[in-house]
C-alpha cells in the first residue's frame, strides 16, 4: 500500500474549526472505531431504520400538497372519471398528486410501500431480537423502546392510511371509531372529543393529520434515537463464534468498512422501496373513489399490519356480550378492537422481566442465544407467530372462502379453533426440534461432523466417516450455556429442610414455571469435543453405548 | 455464524483498557510492531486482510460501472420527469407509464450506487473482523458510593429534603398545572347529549335513494330487481339553515346515522309476507305493504351493511359479515355483532310516497354504553 493519504487541506480546515469548539477529535476516533458484529439479522434493523428515513423524506414532500380537510368540493381536476363527484377535499388534493404533479404518483407510492417495509423490518428485528435473547440484561430498557417504536408504528400507519379519505380509509376511520364507541362510560365522550362532534364530522382528517406528520413522527424519531444511544453505548450482541464473549465483541469497524457497507444497503433499501412502488400499484385511491359513509364495496383489506385485528374482530363471538343495569358492554368489540393489542404489546413488554423472574438470571448478557438452545422461549416465539398469522388470515376470511369455495362462516369457525390449537401445537412441535436440535448439536461436537464418505469395516459393516468440525463449529456448540433457574437450587437448604418462600403461592408458581423453563433441555457439559467413537475408524461395537441417551 | 472470521487466535486485550479503540500501536509489543511496520492501516495487521491488488482493481472496475449505471439512471430519471407534462399524466395510462418510467430509473440510480458501493466494500477494502471490549456497564462501588454521597448532600443543601413546607407547597403548585392541558382538549367536541340516539327521521319525512334525489314510491321496490334500496332521508332547505348547502342536500353526519335499506319482502301465496318471531304485531305496523325499512349501519361497528340476499332474506356486513334476519326483525343470525339492526317505522304521505313515521326503534350504528338508556 502506498503512504497515507494527507487530509486534503479543506477536511483539516474544517476539522480544526469543529474541534477547536467541541473537543471532538478523541470522541470522534473512539466512535469511528466501533465495532459492528457481522450477522445478517442485524439488517433487519437497519432496513427499518433506512425505511423510517424514506418515511420522513416522501412524507414532507407530500405535504406540499396535501389538504388535510374534510370540507366536500365538487371535483373538478383532471382525472376525468371522477369530475363532478363531491369528495372532501383531503381526497381531491390526492387525486391532485396523483395526476397532476409529476412523480407524485410515484413519491406517494414509495411512502407507502415504505411503510409496509418499515412495519414488516420492524417485526422481523422484534423476532430476531426475541429468538436470540438479545432483549436481557443489560438491554431491557431497549427492548421496551422497541416495543413503544411498534406499537406507535402501527398506529401511526393507521393514520396515513386515513388521510386520503377515499372509500377503504374511510371505512377504517369508521371501525376505528366505532371501537371507541365500544368503551364502557367514556366511548361517547373519547368519540365526540377526538371527532369534533358525530362520525365522521369535519375535524378528524386535519387532526390525524397533525398526529401523522407531527406528534407521532415525533415520538417514533426520539424513540429511535434513543434506541441508537443505547445501542451505541451497550454495543451490539453477537453471535457464539471464536473470540465472541461476553467482555469482548468482534465485528466490523464503523470506518470505513461498516459505513461503507450500511451506507450501499440504505441504497438497496431505497431501491427495493422505489422498483416496488415503480411496478407494483399499492393502494390506488383512484379507483376506490371517496369516502361516504353510506356505501362500502366487499373484500376491503387493510394494510397489513392491521390484518390481525381486523381477523380478530371477524371471528371474535358475540357471546360474551353484557348488559349492567341495561349498559351494554360489547366484548366482542372491545377484546379484538383493544384487547387483543394490549395482550400483544403488554406480553412483548412484560416478557424480559417474566423470563429474568423464572430464571433469576442477574447476568449480562452480550452472546446471544441459538434459538434451539433455548426451547420453552423460541417455542414460545413461534406460538405467538401462530396466533397473529392465525388471526391475519382470519382478517382475509371473505377472500379465502371465496377462492377455496369454502362456506364463510365456516372459515370463521376453523379459525376460531385453530387460533386456540395452532399456538398449542406449534409451541410443542417447535419445543421438540429445539431439543432435537440440541441433540444433533451434542453429537457433532462429540463426533464431528457427518462427511459423506461411506467406509467399509474389515468386519462388512458399513460407516459414514465423521470429520473433525472446524474449531469455530466447536466453540459454537461445546459454548451452549445450560438453562438453570435459582427457583430450582434454593429451595432445599442444607438441612434438607424447604424454603418458606418456595412454597408459598408465588413461590410454587415461580418453581412450577422454572421446572417447565429448563426441563428436557440437552447438557454439552461432559462432552469433550471429538471424542466420539465415529472418528476412531478401528472402534469395538461396544463402544456404541458411549452414544448420549436420547 | 459471522462471516470468515479471520481473527481466531485473537486475544482480548488484557489491559483493564475502557476506551474503545484507543489506537492500537499503545498497547504492542515490539514483535507486533515491527510486523506492524509494513502495514500502513489503521487496525492491526492481524485483523485486516488486504486484498491482492488484482482483486483490488478488479472491483474498481466493476464498482465504477455500476456508479456510472447510475448516473445513468438519475440522468434518465431528470429526463423521463419533462417526459411527460402535467397534462398528459392526468391520463391514468400515461400516469401510469410516468410512474413507471421515473421509478424505474430512480430504481436502477439507487440499486447502481448500492451496487457499486458493496462491491468497492467487499473488494477494494481489506477484510476487518476486529475486536474490542464490551464496556463493563455497573459503575464500581466507589463511584457509585461518591455520586450518591454527592447527590444526597447537595439536596440537603438546597434544603428541598429539610423543608417540608416548601416542598410541599411547590408539589401542590404544579398539580392545577398539570390538570390544565387536559382541561384545554374539553373543547375538543361537544359533549354527546342525546345526539347518537336522534336522527333526522321523523313523522312524514320523505326518503330519497341514496345518491341521487329521487323520491321513493312504494311500486319502485316492487319493480326493483334487488327488491332493496338503499335511502336517505330528503331534507329541506330549513333543516341546516340558510348558508348551509351540502352537494346531496344531506350532512354526511346525518347519512352516517341515518341511512337505511328499503326491503321489499317476498310474499307468499296468501299474499303475506312470512315474517319471523321477532316481528311484533307493533313492529308488523311499523312496515307498509310488504316493505320494511332497517338502519344501514352495522350495529357491530358501523360499516353501512350493504349486502342483502334476496332469497334467504339476510343482510349481511362485508366488513366482519355480520349477518341479520331482514324477515325477522333484523336479529343476528352470525357474527360479531350483538344487536339486531334498529328498524325505521315507515307508511306513505297523502301523495303515495314513502315516509318515515318516526324515528329508528333503537339508537342505529356501533353499540355503545347507553345505547339502550333514553
Ligand atoms: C424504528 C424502529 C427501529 C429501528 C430503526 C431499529 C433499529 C435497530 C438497529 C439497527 C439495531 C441494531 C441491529 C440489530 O440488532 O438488528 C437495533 C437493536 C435493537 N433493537 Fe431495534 N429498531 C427498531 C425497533 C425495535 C423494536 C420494535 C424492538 C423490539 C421490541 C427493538 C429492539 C431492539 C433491541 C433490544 C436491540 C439491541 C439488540 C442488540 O444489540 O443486538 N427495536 N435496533
Ligand atoms: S361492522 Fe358490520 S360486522 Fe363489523
Amino acid at each position: 500500500m502506498s503512504k497515507t493519504t494527507q487530509a486534503p487541506k479543506a477536511l483539516r480546515g474544517v476539522g480544526n474549526f469543529i474541534d477547536d469548539r467541541f473537543h471532538l477529535a478523541k470522541m470522534g476516533e473512539k466512535n469511528l472505531r466501533k465495532v459492528f458484529p457481522n450477522h445478517w439479522s442485524f439488517m433487519l434493523g437497519e432496513i427499518a431504520l433506512y425505511s423510517f428515513i424514506i418515511l420522513l423524506v416522501t412524507g414532507v414532500f407530500l405535504t406540499l400538497w396535501f389538504k388535510p380537510s374534510m370540507v366536500e368540493v365538487i371535483y373538478d381536476g383532471s382525472y376525468e372519471r371522477l369530475q363532478g363527484v363531491p369528495m372532501s377535499e383531503a381526497y381531491a388534493s390526492t387525486l391532485y398528486i396523483d395526476f397532476e404533479v409529476r412523480g407524485g404518483f410515484l413519491v406517494r407510492q414509495i411512502h407507502h410501500w415504505a411503510a409496509l417495509i418499515f412495519l414488516a423490518a420492524l417485526v422481523v428485528h422484534m423476532l430476531r431480537v426475541f429468538f436470540t435473547g438479545a432483549f436481557r440484561k443489560p438491554r431491557e430498557i431497549n427492548w421496551l423502546i422497541g416495543v413503544g417504536i411498534f406499537s406507535i408504528a402501527i398506529v401511526e400507519g393507521l393514520f396515513g392510511y386515513s388521510l386520503p379519505d377515499d372509500l377503504p380509509s374511510g371505512m377504517g376511520v369508521r371501525i376505528l371509531q366505532g371501537v371507541i364507541l365500544s368503551l364502557p362510560l367514556v366511548g361517547t365522550y373519547v368519540s365526540m372529543f377526538l371527532f369534533g362532534g358525530e362520525f365522521p364530522g369535519e375535524d378528524i382528517i386535519t387532526r390525524l393529520y397533525m398526529l401523522h406528520i407531527l406528534l407521532l413522527p415525533a415520538l417514533l424519531l426520539a424513540l429511535i434515537v434513543a434506541h441508537f444511544m443505547i445501542l451505541w453505548h451497550q454495543k451490539h450482541t453477537q453471535y457464539p463464534g471464536l473470540g465472541h464473549t461476553n467482555k469482548t465483541v468482534v465485528g466490523t469497524p464503523m470506518f470505513p468498512a461498516f459505513a461503507v457497507k450500511a451506507g450501499g444497503f440504505f441504497f438497496f433499501t431505497f431501491a427495493v422501496t422505489a422498483g416496488l412502488s415503480a411496478f407494483v400499484q399499492i393502494n390506488p385511491i383512484h379507483l376506490f373513489g371517496p369516502f361516504t359513509p353510506t356505501s362500502i364495496t366487499s373484500g376491503l383489506q387493510p394494510d397489513w399490519y392491521m390484518g390481525f385485528l381486523e381477523g380478530s374482530l371477524r371471528i371474535f363471538p358475540n357471546t360474551l356480550d353484557f348488559d349492567i343495569f341495561g349498559y351494554a358492554v360489547p366484548v366482542a368489540v372491545l377484546i379484538p378492537g383493544l384487547g387483543v393489542m394490549g395482550l400483544l404489546f403488554g406480553a412483548l413488554g412484560a416478557w424480559p422481566f417474566i423470563e429474568q423472574w423464572i430464571t433469576g438470571d442477574k447476568r449480562a448478557h452480550n452472546v446471544a442465544d441459538r434459538p434451539r438452545n433455548v426451547p420453552v422461549r423460541t417455542g414460545l416465539g413461534v406460538a405467538g407467530i401462530t396466533a397473529y398469522g392465525v388471526l391475519w388470515l382470519a382478517g382475509s376470511n371473505d377472500i379465502l372462502s371465496e377462492t377455496f369455495s369454502i362456506n364463510l362462516y365456516l372459515t370463521t369457525y376453523i379459525f376460531r379453533v385453530l387460533v386456540i390449537l395452532g399456538p398449542i401445537i406449534a409451541f410443542i412441535v417447535t419445543k421438540r426440534i429445539c431439543l432435537g436440535l440440541q441433540r444433533r448439536d451434542r453429537e457433532t461436537l462429540e463426533h464431528g461432523y457427518e462427511s459423506g464418505v461411506i467406509q467399509q469395516l474389515p468386519s462388512g459393516e458399513f460407516i459414514e466417516v465423521h470429520r473433525e468440525s472446524s474449531d469455530e463449529t466447536v466453540e459454537i456448540l461445546s459454548s451452549k450455556p445450560t438453562i438453570t433457574s435459582t427457583a430450582l437450587d434454593e429451595t432445599v437448604d442444607d438441612k434438607g429442610v424447604e424454603s418458606p418462600e418456595s412454597r408459598k403461592g408465588m413461590g410454587k408458581l415461580r418453581r412450577r414455571l422454572a421446572l417447565w423453563y429448563t426441563r428436557d433441555n440437552v447438557s454439552v457439559a461432559d462432552v469433550e469435543a471429538h471424542s466420539g467413537h465415529h472418528l476412531h475408524h478401528s472402534h469395538s461395537t461396544e463402544e456404541q453405548d458411549k452414544e448420549p441417551a436420547h | 455464524m459471522t462471516d470468515k472470521t479471520n481473527n481466531d487466535n485473537n486475544e482480548p486485550d488484557e489491559t483493564p483498557e475502557r476506551v474503545v479503540g484507543t489506537p492500537a500501536a499503545e498497547e504492542h509489543t515490539v514483535a507486533e510492531a515491527e510486523a506492524e511496520r509494513s502495514h500502513e492501516g489503521p487496525y492491526k495487521a492481524s485483523e485486516t486482510h488486504q486484498r491482492p491488488e488484482e482483486q483490488q482493481r478488479r472491483g474498481e472496475k466493476i464498482a465504477s460501472l455500476w456508479f456510472i449505471l447510475a448516473f445513468l439512471g438519475g440522468i434518465g430519471f431528470l429526463v423521463s420527469y419533462f417526459v411527460y407534462g402535467p397534462e398528459e399524466i392526468a391520463d391514468p395510462r400515461i400516469s401510469q407509464f410516468s410512474n413507471a418510467l421515473l421509478g424505474g430509473t430512480l430504481t436502477l440510480s439507487l440499486f447502481g450506487i448500492g451496487a457499486g458501493m458493496t462491491v468497492w466494500a467487499r473488494n477494494v477494502m481489506p477484510h476487518y473482523e476486529v475486536s474490542s471490549p464490551y464496556d463493563e456497564l455497573p459503575s464500581d462501588e466507589k463511584e457509585k458510593s461518591s455520586f450518591s454521597a454527592f447527590f444526597m448532600r447537595s439536596a440537603d443543601e438546597s434544603g428541598f429534603t429539610r423543608r417540608p413546607l416548601m416542598r410541599r407547597t411547590l408539589i401542590a403548585a404544579m398539580l392545577p398545572l398539570g390538570i390544565a392541558p387536559i382541561i384545554l382538549l374539553r373543547d375538543t367536541g361537544p359533549l354527546p347529549g342525546d345526539k347518537l340516539k336522534v336522527t333526522p327521521w321523523a313523522d312524514g319525512r320523505r326518503m330519497i335513494v341514496e345518491g341521487t334525489h329521487r323520491e321513493i314510491r312504494p311500486e319502485d321496490l316492487a319493480q326493483d330487481p334487488y327488491g332493496m334500496i338503499s335511502a336517505l332521508p330528503l331534507m329541506h332547505e330549513d333543516d341546516y339553515g340558510e348558508n348551509v348547502h351540502y352537494p346531496h342536500g344531506i350532512s354526511l353526519n346525518d347519512q352516517a346515522k341515518s341511512v337505511i335499506l328499503l326491503i321489499k319482502m317476498p310474499t307468499g301465496e296468501d299474499g303475506q309476507v312470512e315474517w319471523g318471531e321477532g316481528m311484533t304485531e307493533e313492529r308488523r305496523n311499523w312496515t307498509h305493504e310488504g316493505i320494511i325499512a332497517y338502519s344501514k349501519i352495522c350495529t357491530h361497528v358501523g360499516c353501512p351493511a350493504a349486502l342483502y340476499e334476496r332469497t334467504t332474506h339476510r343482510i349481511l356486513c362485508p366488513c366482519h359479515q355480520s349477518t341479520f334476519d331482514a324477515a325477522n326483525a333484523a336479529e343476528v343470525v352470525f357474527g360479531p355483532a350483538h344487536r339486531p339492526l334498529p328498524q325505521l317505522p315507515i307508511g306513505v304521505d297523502s301523495e303515495g310516497y314513502l315516509v318515515s313515521t318516526g324515528d329508528f326503534s333503537e339508537a342505529p350504528g356501533p353499540t355503545f354504553w347507553d345505547y339502550a338508556k333514553d
